[in-house]
């Protein structure tokens, strides 16, 4: 069964109610116990880097939820602030990321850029298939964030977006994904994403 | 490329979808989550709930009512209406809300935009401005639902909002509001030229083509409307209503100055 994981960030009701329109099983992990019998993890999350790391350790679940991923392989898909978790620091903050895939989390950067970069933006998969199986070239989705994942290894970026300039938006390696803007608000493209995640 | 958003604005009071004209005189449009319904099916960009009953009557934001609107929305949702301290921000975004606006509130004590930023992060925090253009032609920021003068010129507190770090300014039209004669595209270019965080235009819009001026004026911006997208026709017969994607690309496009489809869309 798929978990999202709720440590007091992110929209869990709307994870949940995809799935549960997709009649496909999902359920909300609060505690480390919640998680026994899990297949596969959600990580929303919004707001300030720090916070959200703060939030995800007082929740209890840090040590449980990387033992899944790093150990048993247990695919996991960060959101938002969700996915920017995955990395090793953040510009935003001082604190230091769950470190999963190799990289930083920087700030956009230009005077006439308007931030947070808001709306609904094209994206490219840079690999077809997995993730993206289904979901055409510079199909669109909802961004709402003024920081991005900066990847140290190129094959670690599954899809990029222009804004100001191409950026990552979304993040693979091995089992582990992320993704920067909302699937679950992201019309039909953003529930076929989640569709495929669950499917994979 | 980032796109203009086109954003359906419903106002909700005890319950029920309303639409006003002028701030006043509100006519009872329907269901509100009906509404919502409609609008996922079609797509919206994104929608923006607005209580105005909440400010007025000293009451607090309905959590309840916004839950409900949060769990049936598959469209970014922002939400304003009696919101006054951050923590009421703080559980509102925890309702699985994108956005969060503030208005009175923030006009009284501008301060508390960064209050709430840094809580819940620059991106989810709108302020909304409700601006009246006055007999000798100038603009000034009004509160309570249009109802008290503030002496505050909108084009300095955005300024101010985005210095505090407010993510995204709506500049609402007061005498626009209803009236479905265009926006204000004087204010909207003051706003726009004055600051560089996001800006969402409210008040006026009554075709299309009033959307694809604006972008054409403003660039990339959001598009709100009421009247537009729950009235119909001559005699304003309450139809929810929102432009198909192919019609919202060429209007985009063309407001744009770009030829041809947008990439990627269907």
């Amino acid at each position: 069964m798929i978990r999202i994981i709720d440590y007091g960030l992110g929209n869990i009701l709307a994870f949940r109610n995809v799935y549960d329109r997709l009649n496909l099983p999902v359920g909300v992990a609060r505690e480390a116990t919640d998680l026994e019998g899990s297949t596969k993890l959600i990580l929303p999350g919004v707001g300030a880097f720090d916070h959200a790391m703060e939030r995800l350790e007082a929740s209890g679940m840090r040590e449980a939820i990387t033992t899944r991923v790093l150990q048993q392989g247990m695919p996991v898909l960060g959101i938002c602030v969700g996915m920017q978790m995955l990395a090793e620091s953040s510009e935003e903050g001082r604190r230091p990321g769950l470190g999963w895939i190799p990289g930083v989390v920087r700030r956009f950067q230009g005077a006439s850029l308007a931030l947070p970069h808001m709306g609904w933006n094209d994206v490219a998969a840079t690999r077809p298939g997995g993730l993206f199986r289904g979901i055409e070239q510079d199909a669109r989705f909802y961004f709402l964030h003024s920081y991005y994942f900066e990847c140290r290894e190129p094959a670690d970026s599954l899809a990029v977006a222009d804004y100001g300039g191409p950026f990552t938006c979304a993040v693979n390696r091995n089992r582990i994904y992320g993704v920067q803007f909302h699937p679950e608000k992201s019309h039909h493209w953003g529930v076929q994403l989640l569709k495929n995640f669950a499917e994979m | 490329m980032l796109r203009p958003r086109i954003i359906p604005c419903l106002l909700v009071q005890n319950k029920g979808l309303f639409k006003t004209v002028g701030f006043r005189k509100g006519k009872y449009v329907g269901d509100p989550i009906n509404a919502v319904r409609i609008f996922n099916e079609k797509e919206a960009d994104e929608l923006m709930v607005l209580d105005i009953a909440a400010s007025a009557n000293g009451v607090g934001p309905d959590m309840k009512m916004i839950q409900f609107w949060a769990a049936e929305c598959r469209m970014p949702l922002c939400y304003g209406g009696g919101v006054t301290t951050v923590a009421q921000a703080r559980a509102i975004i925890g309702l699985g809300v994108e956005k969060v606006a503030v208005s009175s509130a923030a006009i009284s004590r501008p301060q508390l935009v960064a209050e709430i930023a840094e809580e819940v992060g620059s991106q989810s925090v709108v302020v909304v401005l409700d601006v009246r253009k006055k007999r000798d032609g100038l603009y000034e920021i009004q509160t309570h639902n249009g109802t008290r003068a503030t002496g505050l010129c909108p084009v300095a507190q955005s300024r101010r909002f985005q210095e505090l770090g407010v993510g995204e300014i709506v500049v609402n039209a007061i005498d626009r509001d209803g009236e479905m004669r265009g926006y204000d595209m004087e204010l909207a270019a003051r706003v726009r030229e004055a600051t560089t965080v996001p800006m969402t235009v409210l008040g006026g819009a009554g075709k299309l083509s009033d959307i694809s001026d604006l972008v054409g004026r403003c660039g990339v911006v959001g598009a709100a409307a009421g009247s537009l997208f729950v009235f119909k026709g001559t005699y304003k017969a309450v139809l929810i209503n929102y432009p198909s994607p192919e019609i919202k690309d060429r209007l985009l496009r063309g407001a744009l100055g770009l030829g041809g489809r947008i990439q990627g869309s269907t």
